[in-house]
């Protein structure tokens, strides 16, 4: 049996993933309290510290909650507080057609589809509910294992590639 | 080789240019035939050209898989441009399973330049579903990527990269849908996403279980996705009950009820086949009658020959042109 990190599942982490509408005011407080003090942190800090107490605290925080895999472009709040990396095949746009009768995965049999709880729990979402619907362009590769708090900040993970930018500014 | 050889050679394929024929049947508003080739383990053209014989003559259009199931075959590519070349209407399979994106849109222009006019982009069976799990799986991108993608090649004429194209491929472009699956009751949506992302027709997993197709479909109309893409119902025969738990418990996505497996259980032997077959057409004339519903995909896994016969049955054959 192949085994995978995405199967990995954190004590207490399940429970807390069930209650997206708390989730998502966590999101949303935390976004708001990075933009307040980022501009802080970075002029107290040594150049380059920013961006890694960012990779700790991520991998600490977000790894523990949503078993993170650091792509580095977050779109939680966009996937019912789901993490859509934690799914094998990487789809960041909805389930496949290969999700067992019993709502798991194909790949890895003992676990629930990533996407089966992500359309359960974007339902219940009150802020970004319904964004799961949002067509998310592909991952930026380049960005893997960097922080996707400063991406977001410094606007990095809204470029997408030139050719598919296009048709969204339209 | 002579040059003159080669001048020849240059027209033949410009010859092959032109509009997909699966597309202007469905846009006739005909109830449009598909089947699935069996891609051969060879390298031998003639293979493909013995396998499209089977389905030529009563289809619109002929499915190249692209290692389905996760195994190893002849190409999909190389499937298609043969059977473009013998005047075929091939559908190019492309799973995000195999290649980057880099690999892909070339595969995109170059099954395009062989005659290619139709693409149906999947998400692609898990390398653990097939005979080298030990693969490595790529899917860089999603199947929604991917037709989005393709879209953007053909309508805005660039790469991904915003590079510029002297030629954009002209295709038709598809997807799949598994109304069978978890969770059942939001599958349309995953349907509104694809035609968003640039699906102009649909070619679902087998449907042994009409009810749910059913309301899936129910559904959609609500939404009034069945106005906006062509749908095609994948069906198939079964050969027996065994084949039938075989397909429910090891291929991915598939659904079958335990009434279908219970009725081949209880045919003699003999005529399991037979039954199996009459179960296909059942199902076909059912789904025909069901608003959205613009023709069937038939996936008849080692006994394509078959295919001829239900497709008779069914009382869908129409005097068509080749392919
Ligand atoms: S940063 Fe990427 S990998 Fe991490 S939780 Fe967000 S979407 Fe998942």
């Amino acid at each position: 049996m192949t085994t995978f990190a995405e199967s990995k599942r954190m004590p207490g982490s399940e429970w807390l993933k069930d209650r997206p509408r708390l989730l998502e005011a966590v999101y949303q407080g935390s976004e708001a309290g990075l933009r307040l003090f980022y501009p802080v942190l970075r002029r107290v800090l040594p150049a380059g510290w920013t961006e890694r107490v960012f990779v700790w605290s991520e991998e600490v925080s977000k790894g523990y909650l949503f078993n993170c895999q650091m792509c580095g472009q977050c779109i939680l709040h966009s996937t019912g507080m789901t993490c859509p990396m934690n799914c094998p095949k990487n789809l960041r746009n909805g389930p496949c057609g290969g999700v067992r009768q019993n709502g798991n995965c194909e790949v890895i049999p003992d676990m629930p589809c990533v996407w089966v709880q992500a359309w359960q729990r974007d339902a219940q979402m009150e802020r970004y509910g319904g964004e799961i619907q949002l067509l998310q362009r592909p991952v930026n590769r380049a960005l893997q294992n960097s922080s996707a708090w400063l991406n977001l900040l410094e606007g990095v993970d809204a470029q997408g590639p030139p050719g598919w930018s296009a048709i969204e500014l339209e | 080789m002579a040059n003159s050889d080669r001048t020849t050679a240059a027209t033949d394929w410009e010859s092959r240019s032109g509009e997909s024929r699966l597309r202007q049947v469905l846009e006739a508003g005909q109830f449009a035939v598909t089947a699935e080739l069996e891609a051969p383990d060879s390298a031998d053209p003639k293979d493909v050209f013995a396998n499209a014989a089977k389905l030529g003559d009563v289809c619109d259009g002929i499915n190249a898989t692209d290692g389905s199931g996760a195994n190893c075959h002849m190409s999909s590519v190389a499937c298609c441009a043969l059977m473009a070349q013998a005047g075929y209407e091939p559908v190019l399979q492309v799973s995000c399973r195999d290649r980057n994106r880099i690999a892909i849109q070339g595969d995109l222009l170059g099954a395009t330049a062989l005659g290619v006019r139709n693409v149906l982009c999947l998400t692609g069976d898990d390398v653990s579903a097939g005979d080298q799990p030990e693969a490595r799986r790529v899917f860089d991108f999603d199947a929604l990527q991917l037709l989005r993608t393709a879209e953007i090649m053909r309508d805005q004429g660039v790469l991904l990269s915003g590079r510029k194209l002297t030629t954009p491929p002209a295709y038709f472009l598809g997807a799949a849908a598994n109304p069978f699956v978890p969770p059942r009751d939001l599958r349309h949506l995953r349907l509104a996403k694809k035609i968003e992302a640039g699906a102009q027709f649909i070619q679902t997993q087998y449907c042994f279980d009409v009810p749910v197709f059913e309301a899936f479909m129910r559904r959609a109309r609500d939404m009034g996705l069945h106005g906006k893409v062509h749908l095609l119902v994948g069906v198939g025969p079964l050969r027996s009950e065994r084949a039938a738990e075989f397909m429910r418990s090891r291929v991915p996505g598939v659904h079958i009820p335990d009434a279908i497996v219970e009725r081949l259980a209880k045919t003699p032997r003999k005529s399991k086949r037979e039954e199996g077959i009459r179960i296909c057409v059942e199902i076909i004339e059912q789904v025909k009658q069901i608003e959205g519903v613009h023709g069937v995909h038939i996936m008849a896994y080692r006994q394509e020959e078959t295919v001829p016969e239900i497709v008779e049955r069914a009382g869908l054959l129409r005097e068509k042109p080749k392919g």
